[in-house]
């Protein structure tokens, strides 16, 4: 399976490599740097690239590549999968996952690595478990162990790893018993031109933040369940009992997880938030162009549209941007040609413009596409697609927990061709 | 105060070696040369700290030299000195020293040699963790001399109590595999051991090493078939993926193609299984049915398609693509959908699988087109996948939006892309001949477009639409000669040049002037070019030579002395064929017909087109070629081969006084609930309190074989249990097993009393759920769960005996027929095993997937009358007579059908041929009917199964029994009890949904009980002979519960009879009154019933 790992930043840099079968020179990274500079931007390096000996599978992540080496026939997605989980485990360990917190932290994925894989299958890739492996660092613990030389590594095997559910450990107490739930809808669309609807769909996900004491079984039913029309779930969640009552049912892990992902298609009416009017023309002559942008509330269901932010690729050809934004700041990255507006709340009585003129590269024909809009938002307190929590219930402790949900709706891959 | 100033020291330290080590990597690699001195001296200081005494200090070093293999140093002159600490007791200290041996062990091997003892030691650890964490390290240093000690230790260590330290084993055989290839056949051994473990941690590792190891012996894998099938959910996701890839490849060469309509099973491997000659007819006219094996793979898989694991998610389509029947296809496309939110490459690889799938079954993604159109933020390559998916679901009815999305593409910045899309217009338009015009048309506009590459490809795209339909074209001919000054991309160039040549009649003033200036440039062109100009010139000098002669003569000159020899022939080739003279007689008479022949249009296709030739999900598919260690999928038997041999052997059931009957399924259960920590029981509770409860079939057979698994574990006495629970659990086990009822009885009741609440309800919920699973654990376990409520034992020995031990009977003899009666469809071997029966019933009963699973467990029935009523008189059919008998069992047709088994007996004197159900029935029920008996023998007689919706009404079903020669038309009138199927519920629930059933669905009776039966076996009997009731285990002695469900509508039917000496007042408790009613008399006459 997974033969050698290597972590190369953006200019090039090989800062670590890790094998788990016998050792493969870094020169095989060769047939990566040269994809690399083929495909310009990072984004465009085939995640998949043959070499006459080895298949190198990649994935670029928080501005790192991590290249695995693999010799035989596997699954792509199996090592696209893992490394992705490699990277979100740093990320639970260190705060982030970047290249000097991998740098500083060494020791501590050199034991990661080792743990989770052996011979290049996956150990042991859940946190719960990793975390009784080796102990994350925090200031308190290095200073403690340095007193009293007691180490980060566990000596004994995780209660998870033998168990039903790897995922919980034994024996977690808290004084203050909490469960939190967030609802996170994203949309995802395109709006022509016309600002008519292309296509639309909404991606949920259900992050869980619980922190109860001892096994607690906790189910969790909806409203309206049948709005849900994929979904995929934590292993933790019996799948049976969502079949048959639409309910879910599980042993959560301790701590933070992603209970369940969803997917409302675009069958289904969605609710897009705000309309967008725009008027984006580069001149024949001149060398310059005009820009006008006007952003309003649509179905907003009363609650405020928050944190709009519109981002626009501009062609190359535009040197600069002399524009006026009735509310917000905009910024104009002559380099990356990214326009970016960040407007804020939106206020319904009194719509954000932004206007003024582009000047291109003098001389340049004029760019044949006008640059389509991206667009972020954030809309608190509701879930756009209507789906509603019902209760909470918990089986198997006494206590009563505190338990709570947030709503919050964003958008996603919102883009408004031009 | 002294130590604390010593750490200090020791942290001071640890940060400018960090800081060392930064500064290091930061330096460039040309000035690296000068700190070569630096880093050696460094080297040194890590042996003095290596050598000290104190752990810290070693643990230092060990840091900094990890540090340097993590960035590629060069550490091996270390060796010697960390070798020393391999048997340190430090444990951060060992797994550093460990994770250097392992990198360094292959270059020093005598050095490493050094530490194998230590490992030997670790090995017979009593933590699992070092055991597991000794081998891992040993089987990884490369070492081919200690390959003798490696084989022992896995050997070993596969019969390690610890499934954790198995599975390490199970890495490692793959870690020796490589090391020496001949040891091969010593590790097939192990991995078939290993294969039969129960472990859900092995079983994923296992597979992984049969797959690198033998991948060819699939028999390895007949016996653990159904188990892995059956554990496949509860794996880690890792061992899934590579499971579900294993059983691919062995589905396809165990069973036949689902995909055809006519698929006949191979009848020669049916045979052993079918005793009566009957039978075997029954199945030669049946259609293709699915392997209830293959059938059980499907199964529990699908539930798989939910994971949040890209790979498990994309493995399961595979396996439905490559197994599943057509029309179930298409659960595939709402997850692969949902794969293609998750990160870059992930969607890339998903994109190329849906492409694969996209061509050969358009109908699939269809109505996801609109997922597939494409964002200016996507990378290139997703983009081009996005577009050759939308190009293959292109169709008469989208074509129109299709082609609208494509004109945003062509403008996009990303030229690549635009290049892309336009060739993708130039597909649709020759797929679909409606829009090839108007594709046409919107290409010669983008003609004049400002980007070169757009107006190229354009150029190219056109000119192979245009040989499907040339002459209606020479408009756009002559517009592609006016672009061809303005055109400098060569693909583009030599196109032109080709159509000119190719269509010169067309344009017959136009073409020798290209030639023209085509002959001014000629030097300073592309190779591409100059042939094709070549070639104009050879065309138009044999149909317009008087224009173009001296313009041929040049261009073939100036070809002659080209520096590229392919122009250099070309040019010599055209001139012999085209330039008469006397050597080149023959040839050039043909000339014209070789140059001018008319040639077929390309056909423009996707480049998936081929690659289903590799099995989806794989990285040959990914890179369209075949990857080392690719393994092929073969393609269907025509004739299924033996699927005898999937069935397990009997497992030597636990010794024991009682009943053999708990023994085989109380140990489990019970054990189970210690093993698993009481996660498990909590579980239960959950499923139990909750009394709508989900687990269907399919999850009580893997809870099932789980349970049976962790017997065997905790034979083994695990070592992760804690001893002295455990001790008490045995004991309390064999208690329950030598005074089953009585035991359990008393057991729960100190459960309720003393223990809380909470603390009761799981207990009886378990308690609720062990019952179920025993009485599930086989059909031939009939009356079992009425002994767990501690009643009805009399019957029970009464009426067990009987068919217990036929069944051993049976078994001894190695065929395997549990029950026939039960499972009537004779295409099913049951196997004989109590392990597999249960799961076998649930697999009979998910054979008809229905979309919504009954929330409520079923239960196999108590007690099945024996009784059957008479079908058709053998005077009335002319010879031929009917009887018919309520099996009790969930019908395997259809979850909402009763099973009946029907015995046709011939009493006439010669054969009757072509015994059926007629097609038409006369009421409304849904038949499910037998297959035609062809023949049946004067004197003989078979069994057929069948299947009836009543919807839960007790109106008769008429239909016709048809032999060749006549039609009889015949009834059956159910009792109401027939239409029940039992369940289990726990007390607590019981009386919980009886609570919600008040009012107008309660319906209750007093009695008075004859003396004779108001003892609380005879009321179990009595009510479970009238209805299909499961027995509710009861606290009190006085009041009996039963509960069972409708068969069609699944509506709950509780029914409770509690004894007041001498009345006795029956309450049932159902939202279907009219049933509720009906029972309640036939409940009243039968209890009032004074005989035995």
């Amino acid at each position: 399976m997974i033969h050698s790992l290597f972590l190369i930043n953006t200019s090039g840099d090989l800062f670590l490599e890790k094998h788990w079968k016998s050792v493969i020179s870094r020169s095989v990274c060769d047939y990566f740097f040269e994809a690399r500079e083929k495909a310009v931007e990072p984004d465009n390096v085939p995640p998949v690239i043959p070499t006459p000996h080895h298949y190198l599978i990649t994935i670029y992540r928080e501005k790192i590549f991590f290249v695995s080496v693999i010799q035989t026939e596997v699954p792509p997605l199996f090592v696209i999968e893992f490394l992705h989980r490699v990277a979100e485990t740093f990320q639970d360990y260190f705060g982030e996952c970047s290249e000097t917190t991998i740098k500083d932290n060494v020791v501590i994925v050199y034991e990661l690595l080792e743990e989770m894989l052996d011979n290049g299958f996956p150990l042991a890739t859940e946190s719960n478990i990793l975390k009784e492996l080796i102990r994350p660092p925090t200031i308190l613990r290095s200073m403690v162990n340095t007193i009293t030389g007691s180490s980060n590594v566990g000596e004994t095997l995780p209660t998870g790893q033998l168990s039903s559910i790897p995922w919980r450990r034994a024996g977690v107490k808290y004084t203050n018993n909490e469960a939190y739930f967030d609802v996170v809808e994203e949309i995802d669309a395109i709006l022509d031109k016309s600002g008519t609807t292309v296509f639309a769909e909404i991606q949920g996900v259900i992050d869980a933040c619980v922190k109860l004491s001892g096994m607690p079984d906790l189910t969790l039913s909806f409203m309206n369940p049948r709005l849900l029309d994929d979904v995929s779930f934590h292993p933790c969640v019996r799948y049976k009992r969502w079949e048959s009552e639409r309910v879910i049912s599980f042993i959560p892990p301790d701590g933070n997880f992603q209970l369940m992902s969803y997917h409302i298609s675009a069958q289904n009416l969605v609710a897009i938030p705000i309309y967008v009017k725009q008027n984006i023309s580069f001149f024949e002559t001149g060398s310059s162009g005009r820009l006008d942008i006007t952003v309003g509330p649509k179905q907003t269901m009363g609650k405020t549209v928050e944190c709009l932010v519109v981002t626009i690729h501009m062609p190359k050809v535009v040197l600069s941007a002399n524009l006026n934004a009735t509310q917000g700041t905009y910024n104009y990255d002559p380099v990356t040609k990214i326009l970016l507006w960040d407007i804020g709340k939106l206020n319904p009585q009194k719509l954000p413009n932004l206007k003024g003129s582009l000047s291109l590269l003098s001389g340049a024909p004029k760019p044949e596409e006008n640059p389509s809009l991206n667009i972020d938002l954030k809309i608190q307190q509701l879930a756009i697609s209507g789906l509603k929590v019902n209760r909470l219930d918990m089986y198997g402790e006494k206590y009563k927990p505190f338990k709570g949900v947030k709503y919050v709706t964003k958008a996603g891959k919102f883009q408004v061709r031009t | 105060m002294s130590n604390n100033n010593v750490s200090y020291n020791e942290q001071v330290s640890l940060e400018s070696g960090v800081d060392a080590a930064q500064e290091n990597s930061s330096i460039p690699a040309s000035v690296s040369g000068g700190l070569f001195s630096a880093d050696y001296k460094k080297n040194e200081d890590l042996k003095e700290m290596l050598e000290s005494n104190k752990d810290s200090q070693k643990l230092e070093a060990m840091k900094r030299i990890v540090g340097l293999i993590a960035k590629g140093k060069n550490a091996s002159e270390l060796f010697p000195a960390v070798v020393k600490n391999v048997a340190s007791k430090n444990i951060e200290l060992k797994k550093l020293v460990y994770v250097y041996l392992v990198r360094y062990a292959e270059e020093q091997q005598d050095l490493a040699l050094l530490s194998i003892s230590t490992f030997q030691r670790a090995l017979k650890d009593p933590n699992q963790l070092i055991r597991a964490s000794a081998l891992r390290v040993l089987s990884s240093i490369r070492v081919p001399i200690i390959v003798p000690i490696m084989m022992l230790s896995i050997k070993e260590a596969s019969t390690d109590l610890s499934p954790y330290v198995r599975k390490t084993a199970a890495h490692a055989i793959q870690k020796l595999y490589s090391l020496d290839p001949d040891q091969k056949e010593h590790l097939i051994e192990v991995i078939e051991k290993l294969l039969k473990d129960k472990s859900t941690l092995v079983a994923g590792s296992v597979v992984m090493a049969f797959e690198e190891v033998c991948p060819e012996r699939i028999d390895l894998i007949h016996k653990n078939y159904r188990k892995l099938c059956n554990l496949l959910v509860d794996v880690e996701e890792w061992g899934q993926v590579v499971i579900i890839h294993m059983l691919t490849r062995y589905a396809r060469t165990q069973f036949v193609s689902p995909w055809r309509e006519d698929a006949v099973f191979d009848e020669n491997s049916e045979k052993a299984f079918y005793d009566s000659e009957e039978e075997r007819k029954v199945e030669q006219v049946k259609p293709y049915i699915m392997d209830p094996d293959h059938r059980l793979l499907l199964r529990n898989t699908k539930p798989l398609f939910q994971s949040r694991n890209t790979a498990v998610v994309m493995a399961v389509s595979q396996l439905y693509w490559h197994l599943a029947p057509k029309h179930e296809l298409n659960i595939i496309t709402k997850s692969l959908v949902r794969l293609l939110r998750s990160h870059r490459e992930v969607q890339f690889i998903v994109l190329q699988n849906i492409a694969t799938m996209s061509i050969q079954r358009k109908g699939m993604f269809e109505p996801f087109m609109k997922s597939f159109y494409v964002r200016s933020t996507d990378a290139t390559h997703i983009k081009i996948l996005k577009l050759e998916i939308l190009t293959n679901l292109a169709n008469e009815a989208n074509i129109s939006t299709i082609l609208r999305e494509f004109q945003t593409y062509v403008k996009s910045q990303d030229k690549a892309f635009a290049a892309a899309t336009i060739q993708a217009i130039g597909r649709c338009a020759t797929d679909i001949s409606e829009v090839t015009d108007t594709c046409l048309n919107g290409l010669v506009l983008l003609l004049s477009n400002r980007d070169e590459t757009v107006v190229a490809e354009s150029v190219v795209v056109i000119k192979k639409l245009l040989q499907t339909q040339p002459s209606q074209h020479s408009d756009i001919i002559k517009h592609m000669a006016k672009l061809f000054d303005n055109i400098t991309v060569s693909m583009a160039r030599a196109s032109i040049l080709w159509l000119m040549g190719e269509y010169c009649e067309h344009v017959p003033k136009i073409a020798p002037d290209v030639l023209r200036k085509m002959a001014k440039t000629f030097t300073s062109e592309e190779d591409i070019v100059k042939l094709q100009t070549v070639n104009l010139a050879a065309k138009l000098y044999l149909t317009n030579s008087k224009q173009t002669k001296l313009l041929t003569q040049y261009i073939l000159n100036l070809g002659k002395y080209d520096q590229n020899y392919d122009i250099r022939d070309r040019t010599r080739f055209i001139r012999q064929l085209i330039v008469p003279n006397e050597k080149s007689g023959a040839l050039s008479k043909y000339a014209r017909r070789i140059l001018m022949a008319p040639k077929p249009a390309p056909v423009l296709q996707s480049a998936f087109k081929d690659r289903d030739r590799f099995q989806l999900g794989t990285l040959s598919h990914t890179l369209n070629s075949q990857a080392i260690g690719y393994l092929e999928l073969s393609d269907w038997p025509a004739v299924a081969p033996d699927q005898s041999v999937r069935i397990v052997e009997v497992v030597e059931p636990v010794k024991e006084t009682g009943a053999p009957v708990h023994g085989k399924s109380k140990p489990g259960k019970s054990s189970e609930k210690f093993y698993s920590d009481s996660e498990e029981e909590e579980e239960e509770e959950e499923e139990g309190s909750s009394s709508e409860d989900s687990s269907s079939s399919s999850e009580e057979s893997e809870s099932e074989s789980e349970s049976e698994e962790n017997s065997d574990d905790s034979n083994k006495s695990s070592s992760s249990q804690s001893d002295s629970e455990k001790k008490k659990k045995t004991l309390k086990n064999k208690k329950l097993q030598q005074q089953k009822p009585d035991g359990k009885d008393r057991k729960q009741k100190n459960g309720n009393a003393v223990k809380g609440e909470s603390r009761s309800e799981s207990e009886s919920a378990s308690e609720s759920s062990s019952s179920e699973s025993s009485s599930e654990s086989g059909s031939e376990l009939d009356s079992d769960s009425d002994s767990d409520s501690g009643t009805d034992q009399k019957k029970n020995t009464r009426s067990k005996p009987v068919q217990s031990t036929l069944v051993t009977k049976v078994e001894k003899k190695e065929v395997s027929l549990l029950d026939l009666d039960d499972f009537s469809p004779a295409a099913v071997p049951s196997p004989k095993s109590s392990i597999l029966s249960p799961s076998l019933l649930s697999d009979l009963q998910g054979l008809s997937i229905s979309p919504t699973q009954s929330a409520l467990q079923a239960s196999s029935p108590v007690f099945v009358p024996e009784t059957s009523h008479e079908l058709l008189h053998r005077m009335t059919g002319k010879g031929l007579s009917a009887q018919y008998r309520f099996t009790r069992q969930p019908c395997i047709y259809g979850n909402s059908m009763v099973s009946l088994q029907l015995t046709l007996s011939n009493s006439s004197d010669q054969a009757l041929e072509n015994i059926h159900i007629s097609e038409k029935s006369s009421t409304g029920q849904n038949i499910h009917r037998f297959n035609a008996i062809e023949r049946l023998e004067p004197q003989a007689s078979v069994t057929v199964s069948m299947g009836v919706d009543f919807n839960d009404s007790t109106q008769a079903a008429n239909f016709q029994l048809c032999t060749k020669e006549d039609e009889f038309s015949v009834s059956i009138q159910p009792a109401v009890g027939e239409l029940l199927l039992p369940i289990t519920v726990s007390e607590a629930d019981f009386s919980k949904e009886q609570g919600k059933l008040l009012g107008m669905n309660e319906s209750s009776a007093t009695i008075t009980m004859t003396p004779e039966n108001v003892s609380s076996q005879s009321v179990n009997r009595k009510v479970v002979s009238v209805a299909n009731l499961g027995v509710i285990p009861s606290s009190q002695e006085n009041i009996h519960r039963f509960a069972g469900k409708t068969v069609s509508s699944g509506c709950l039917v509780l029914v409770s009879v509690a004894l007041k000496d001498p009345d006795a007042v029956i309450t049932i408790n159902t939202e279907r009154t009219v049933m509720g009613s009906m029972l309640l008399r036939q409940l009243k006459t039968a209890l009032t019933n004074s005989d035995p």
